[in-house]
């Protein structure tokens, strides 16, 4: 009997000293189908794929690639059995073309030149193999995100994998960008190569998988045909209790208008104006590159503002720098969470306090006291999870990093805080708690500006809604209006059409 | 669980006072080796000499701790020496006037030092050795290359004057420690420096002027390193312009030594404490056992070296334990 399965794992445990990341998983993949990995953070699905690619060795256990038994794979291993991973983050090399990249490491040559023509050649062949249009000759930092992302998977299919992991592989990319994702792997099912496939977003997941497994603590939970569940399911396998994604009631936005930008210009965005409201949760759509982040940088006082005006309050302002935004009653939790959002070697109560450092200091000297005080109490009002304050920030799980950039602008007391992608990278649990703070920031009579890339989030958080397409303005819509139709035709508006250009 | 992590704490004392061991164990070492090393009268005379070492390692703490570097520190020194000397002598200025004109110069040059590079956001390694071929031309123009000395007697007081029987220049050097202590531990500035040096770009997010620091901290590195170059020059009572050339590297060696990150955002004024006393101690006992002048530069370097790699490799191995903690943590909470 042939084995229908490409892939199995056996009992595989993972000890680090004094936890189990994996404990005792068994699963199996088949050939040819999308099988897709769920957990919460820590739920040991990093563990699991670097356990099949080869990173680490597991403590106990057996993998069986087509059969072949293994106690441990090292990378080249794992490659040589046909396993490829498209990581979070890319690795492509900027300045050479997407062949090259494609090839890198193993440039086709005569002699000790390299053959551009053969290798433009064979990239071309593989983009035709994957339904992609794209020039093999043009250079990676030229494309966009999601064209990167194709080069990856690309990259990663060109030696022959029969197996492919994509962790997160959504994560970076707009609407329509998915969209073609989700086409290449369609396409690579077809053609029999397993896809694990690594996602937060349970949509795609239903979009996408053939079967689903889920994770938790480090133990394997169960595994089921796509068919046979649903999204609730899922989550509440996920979090060992039933918990539907929702978003919270709420009723705060008001008449007053607390914030009025009028015609700004700068920093690649063009002639926007909008009003936000006290209590408002406004939220911003649009594709990536669409200029929101950028507007953002402007209102926060970090790119230069080349026309238009700021009314705050009733008060013009004109932050130069983030640090008269923040003194002006504007504050940023960045897209970034690790590089802009945080001092990942500094401890929880030093990134808390980081931008209220000087109402905590008297005549330069800081107040230790106050300082204990304040981290204290948003470590319990916001429920962070550390085993102590003088922790390291990077040693915290996402939900609870993101949280510590909350406390840390919420301590500032400003009127409006700006939300760029709050819940990125963030699991299911920890998403309800931050939506549940955004609404009791609005409940406090503050305001939201909230910009994401996640649809659903975006439709259930807003009150109202600007879209921005190619960093200008293309349309404001009123609560009633708000409808994803409604809003992926804005965020294309000015396009020919919704695909992704290169 | 919690009693790993602890466990790992203590283990990473230990790392840090461990270059304080090495110091101890050199100086038993040396009392047993070097003739005469083991006398207080050499111990005074080694910190007069380290004081300006030490002063100036404050600073360069400073500016290190925010990503930063300042290799024209050297001739920061030779220039305030033949400035200081030039103006007494030469300029027959009253020697207050004197040291009040060279330390404001000194600190101009440092806030110079800073501008161009936050301004431009050219490498602070090569903005300040660009600075360093400066400073070297332009003491050796004021000083023609020949020793200035014939100074006023009162002005040898700090460098070469006790209190008590303890060198007034160490003194100094104690009190700038423990002002640049304060500093670094007490103040939101301190804080401030630290978060640049980790993570500039969230520093600035946060609402902290990172530009007007950056500054700050080349202008304070060298506004203590001319208090260093004038208690140097009042200990030799003679301005030359070669007095601070290679200065910089001392500096640099004693606060790597120290465990001072030589790519920001980690070290302390303690640690570099000790780095100075190290060099410090090293290069009186070599000279009280005749060994050279070159030898001496290869031992160093060669120390330097193995303290950037150490520090290099412990963090790539505190990376890998931090990893391990973070599942850790990640699983338990």
């Amino acid at each position: 009997m042939v084995n229908k399965n490409i892939l199995e794992l056996e009992k595989i445990t993972k000890l680090y000293p004094g936890v189990k990341a994996l404990d005792n998983v068994t699963l199996s993949f088949r050939r040819g189908e999308v099988h897709a990995l769920v957990g919460e953070n820590g739920a040991g699905k990093s563990t699991l794929i670097k356990t099949i690619s080869g990173a680490i060795e597991p403590t106990a256990g057996t993998i069986a690639v087509e059969g072949k038994h293994f106690e441990s794979l090292t990378p080249t291993l794992s490659r040589e059995n046909g396993i490829a991973v498209v990581y979070q983050e890319f690795t492509l090399v900027p300045v050479l073309s997407a062949a090259e990249n494609i090839f890198l490491g193993e440039f086709i040559r005569k002699g000790l030149i390299c053959d551009r023509k053969a290798m433009n050649a064979r990239a071309a062949q593989l983009f035709k193999m994957l339904k992609i249009e794209l020039d093999p000759n043009v250079k990676v930092e030229d494309l966009t995100t999601g064209y990167q992302q194709i080069v990856e998977i690309a990259k990663a299919v060109a030696k022959d994998a029969k197996i492919l992991i994509m962790d997160e592989p959504s994560a970076p990319l707009t609407t329509n960008e998915v969209e073609a994702m989700f086409n290449i792997v369609d396409t690579l099912k077809e053609r029999g190569v397993t896809v694990i496939y690594i996602s937060h977003r349970l949509e795609e997941i239903f979009r996408l998988a053939d079967r689903v497994s889920v994770l938790r603590d480090g133990t394997y939970i169960t595994t089921k045909n796509i068919e046979d569940t649903t999204k609730d399911e899922l989550i509440s396998y996920m979090v060992g209790r039933t918990l539907k994604e929702t978003y919270p009631e709420r009723n705060n936005s008001t008449d007053e208008v607390i914030l009025e930008v009028k015609n700004l210009s700068g920093n690649g965005v063009e002639n926007i104006s909008f009003d936000l409201k006290k209590g408002e949760i406004l939220g911003f759509g649009g594709l990536v590159g669409a200029g929101r982040t950028e507007l953002a940088a402007l209102l926060f006082g970090n790119a230069r503002i080349t026309g238009g005006e700021i009314i705050l309050k009733g008060k013009k302002v004109d932050p130069r720098l983030p640090e008269e935004a923040i003194a002006s009653g504007i504050s940023l939790v960045p897209e970034d969470r690790k590089n802009q959002g945080l001092i990942l070697d500094m401890t929880v109560k030093e990134n808390l306090t980081a931008a209220s450092m000087k109402r905590l200091s008297n005549k330069g000297f800081v107040n230790a006291k106050a300082e204990k005080e304040f981290t204290n109490q948003y470590v319990s009002s916001l429920n962070i999870k550390t085993p102590s304050i003088d922790q390291k920030v990077k040693n915290l799980s996402g939900g609870n990093q993101q949280k510590v950039v909350l406390g840390k602008w919420m301590g500032t007391d400003p009127d409006v805080m700006i939300f760029d992608e709050p819940t990125r990278g963030i699991d299911v649990g920890a998403k309800q708690e931050i939506y549940k703070l955004m609404v009791d920031i609005t409940k406090s009579g503050k305001s939201i500006i909230m910009i994401s890339s996640d649809m659903e989030e975006l439709l259930g958080m807003s009150d109202r809604m600007v879209i921005l397409s190619k960093g200008r303005l293309s349309g404001i819509l009123e609560k009633e209006e708000c409808t994803q139709e409604k809003v992926l035709k804005y965020a294309a508006e000015g396009k020919d059409d919704g695909t992704i250009e290169s | 669980m919690m009693e790993q992590l602890k466990a790992k704490k203590t283990g990473k004392k230990l790392g840090e006072y461990g270059i304080f061991l090495v110091l101890i164990a050199m100086f038993i070492l040396f009392s047993f080796i070097a003739p005469n090393f083991f006398d207080i009268n050499n111990i005074f005379n080694v910190a007069r000499q380290v004081c300006t070492l030490g002063i100036c390692a404050v600073g360069m703490t400073i500016v290190l701790i925010t990503g930063g570097i300042d290799l024209s520190l050297g001739f920061q020194i030779s220039l305030a020496n033949v400035v200081c000397a030039w103006l007494m002598v030469n300029g027959g200025l009253n020697p207050i006037l004197a040291v009040v004109i060279t330390i404001l110069m000194t600190t101009g040059i440092g806030i110079l030092n800073g501008i161009i590079i936050v301004k431009s956001h050219v490498a602070p390694l090569i903005v300040t050795l660009a600075m360093l071929n400066i400073l070297n031309g332009l003491s050796f123009m004021v000083s023609k290359g020949l020793p200035i000395f014939g100074f006023d007697k009162s002005f040898s007081v700090p460098g070469q004057g006790s209190i008590a029987g303890i060198p007034i220049s160490l003194l100094i050097m104690i009190a700038i420690f423990i002002v640049g202590a304060i500093i670094l531990k007490k103040t939101y500035f301190g804080r401030y420096f630290y978060a640049i040096g980790s993570n500039e770009e969230a520093a600035k997010l946060s609402g902290i002027n990172t530009g007007k620091l950056k500054i700050f901290a080349y202008g304070l590195c060298a506004f203590l390193t001319s208090i260093g170059a004038l208690l140097m020059l009042s200990r030799t009572n003679s301005g030359l312009s070669s007095n601070g050339d290679g200065f910089e590297f001392n500096v640099i060696t004693a606060c790597v030594l120290g465990g001072v990150s030589a790519s920001g955002g980690k070290g302390t004024i303690f640690g570099a404490l000790v780095g100075v006393l190290i060099v410090g101690f090293l290069e009186n006992g070599l000279l009280l056992m005749n060994v050279n002048e070159y030898t001496q530069l290869v031992i160093q370097g060669i120390m330097m070296l193995a303290a950037v790699v150490y520090d290099t490799l412990s963090r790539e191995k505190n990376e890998r334990i931090k990893k391990i903690k973070a599942i850790n943590v990640n699983n338990q909470v």
